[in-house]
């Protein structure tokens, strides 16, 4: 099991540079749904099932599905100008610098990370994600369909241009 | 790194089977049909098809924006019902007051959907 | 509408395996690959049959009971679609990248209604294991005598995503020559075709296994017959079923006009979506009161 922990971590690694270096916006849809796939076998690794299946379903089957609508509208197949000006990438890098440094701080506060507790080893199974969820976590979880309401008038504003 | 417990569903293992055969089974007819068809290449047969017309431009046009909207839709109504799995299976557990909690929940829902269909933003010429 | 024989016409080994000029020769290569990966790998959550006693151990009828099996396989389905959109757009053939455009708004559209309409099914059996819920159909309490809203919901739907008449639009040959596949021959159209095909037979299956009671059938465990053969006979029986229902999609196909584009949407959007809301709230409802909570 170690073994295809170090292959999938590989994979995503791999892939989520693919994300960054191809050139076509395409193929960096393709690399991040490859990326998707190695974190989501890493959670059935951990018997995080039903997080695995949401990772595949929300982020690989729908908003990669809409990134790739977004490409093809936007027309992106003719390469734009990939060299930015030198400018953006510095201030690009610095800014990556910066948070690689607080990324590290925070593992180094962190301690030592314990192990996963075997016993808890259920608690990624939707039984009892439900009953969490729906119990303790209610508030927010309700409070997240204003948020879904807030994204449905927004979509609707965005594409008003055409419609009108 | 931090010794974590891993303990997988053994189940996935015949996943990972069944994925491997079906790679297998798409890789092997590649190579088939790279090696079994004729190549005849011409510049005029390597054209797109249009109906025999010649061929204007880039294919890749813009299209209309009402698609991206369904995508959109698509994407807020699949987080939507991904919430409804963990909360249909604890149901029994949960009794009126969880159907009270997710009536509220989808109520939202179809409330924003209703102004999309009020705006006319769903409708197709 | 194609002509499916797989081994004698357009789609053979033997065709010339063309790549247009202009497209994305990768992606245009991987597109179908997906097609077929995707159909064929969704079977292994679907359960074949009972348990088979042999020679001292126990064998599932299943490649995997899975805890999440309905979530495995709609999340396999949600990947399909990448192999359209990527084949249309790649073929850089303007019917091909709108049949393709067509195709995935169809087929993200329709997966809303029957998530939800499946749903339903669940909070009646309080399980996502395909498994489990076929074995609460035992008898004749199949899920069809409950859920028959649920089921026409389901069965529309299936006959969206699987992009079959009345709802084969991408592919409509009078407005879009052959729809997303048009640059395709050989074994790569083939691979298109198949999964088509592929999928009916998943979702015949599906439907079989989530509303038809799946390997059970009635009053056939008072005949005190051995568990083995009780066994294969349910299986032959969950085969008939999905024969059934094949024949059920053929049919449609030679009876129904296609839709048109507007009224495929105004359909999966206005209709079968709030239809299958309402329809998972009353089954809520009704499951409580039953219940008597």
């Amino acid at each position: 099991m170690e073994i295809l922990f170090y292959l999938l971590a590989i994979v995503a690694i791999a892939s989520a540079l693919g994300v960054v270096l191809s050139k076509n916006p395409v193929y960096s849809v393709l690399s991040l749904i490859c990326t998707f796939f190695a974190i989501a076998a890493q959670y059935i690794l951990l018997n995080a099932q039903f997080l695995a299946a949401v990772h595949i379903i929300v982020y690989a089957g729908a908003i990669m599905v809409l990134f790739l609508f977004v490409i093809m509208l936007l027309n992106l197949n003719i390469l734009v100008e990939t060299q930015r000006f030198t400018t953006a990438r510095l201030t690009a890098a610095f800014t990556g610098g910066l948070l690689c440094l607080v990324l590290i701080a925070a593992l180094r506060s962190a301690g030592d990370i314990k192990a996963a507790n075997p016993a808890n080893a259920k608690i990624g199974l939707i039984e009892n994600l439900g009953m969490t969820l729906f119990n303790q976590y209610l508030l927010p979880f309700e409070v997240s369909s204003l948020l879904f309401l807030a994204a449905m008038v927004g979509a609707v504003v965005l594409a008003k241009k055409e419609i009108a | 790194m931090p010794s974590i417990q891993l303990q997988p569903d053994l189940n996935y293992i015949a996943v990972l089977l069944q994925i491997g055969i079906a790679l297998a089974f798409v890789l092997f007819t590649y190579a088939v049909i790279a090696v079994a068809g004729p190549k005849l290449k011409g510049k005029n047969k390597d054209e797109n098809f249009e109906c025999g017309i010649e061929a204007q431009g880039n294919a890749r046009v813009p299209y209309s924006i009402k698609y991206f909207l369904v995508a959109i839709l698509f994407v807020l109504f699949d987080v939507e019902v991904i919430f409804l799995y963990p909360w249909a299976v604890n149901f029994k557990q949960l009794g009126w007051i969880g159907l009270v909690e997710m009536t509220l929940f989808v109520g939202f829902f179809l409330f924003g959907f209703y102004y999309i269909v009020h705006r006319g933003a769903l409708k197709w010429e | 509408m194609v002509y499916c024989s797989p081994w004698l016409t357009e789609q053979s080994f033997f065709k010339e395996d063309f790549t247009p000029a202009h497209a994305d020769k990768f992606l245009f290569n991987l597109a179908p690959g997906i097609a077929m990966f995707v159909a064929l790998i969704t079977g292994a959550a679907i359960p074949w049959g009972g348990t088979l006693h042999l020679f001292g151990t126990d064998y599932a009828l299943q490649i995997a009971d899975l805890n999440i099996g309905i979530l495995y396989i709609s999340g396999v389905v949600s990947i399909g679609v990448y192999g359209i959109m990527l084949g249309g757009w790649a073929s850089n053939n303007k019917f091909a990248l709108l049949g393709a455009i067509r195709a995935s708004s169809q087929m993200i559209s329709y997966e809303i209604g029957m998530g939800i309409a499946i749903i339903a099914i669940v909070m009646m059996s309080g399980s996502l294991s395909l498994d489990e819920i076929v074995r609460q159909q035992a008898g004749f309490h199949w899920n069809i005598f409950y859920q028959p809203i649920g089921f026409l919901i389901f069965i529309t739907c299936a006959f969206a995503e699987c992009n079959r008449t009345p709802f084969d639009l991408p592919e409509c040959e009078q407005e879009l020559v052959g729809g997303y596949h048009t640059e395709y021959s050989s074994m790569k159209l083939g691979f298109f075709m198949f999964s088509e095909y592929v999928n009916m037979f998943i979702s015949s299956a599906l439907m079989a296994s989530l509303y038809f009671g799946g390997y059970n059938m009635p009053f056939i465990d008072q005949l005190g017959l051995p568990q083995n053969v009780l066994t294969l006979l349910g299986t032959a029986f969950l085969f008939a079923k999905i024969f059934f229902f094949i024949f059920f999609f053929m049919w449609i196909r030679w009876t129904i006009p296609r839709f048109r584009y507007d009224q495929l949407m105004h359909l999966g959007w206005k209709v079968l979506m709030p239809l299958a809301i309402v329809n998972m709230l009353l089954t809520g409802g009704a499951i409580l009161l039953k219940n008597g909570l």
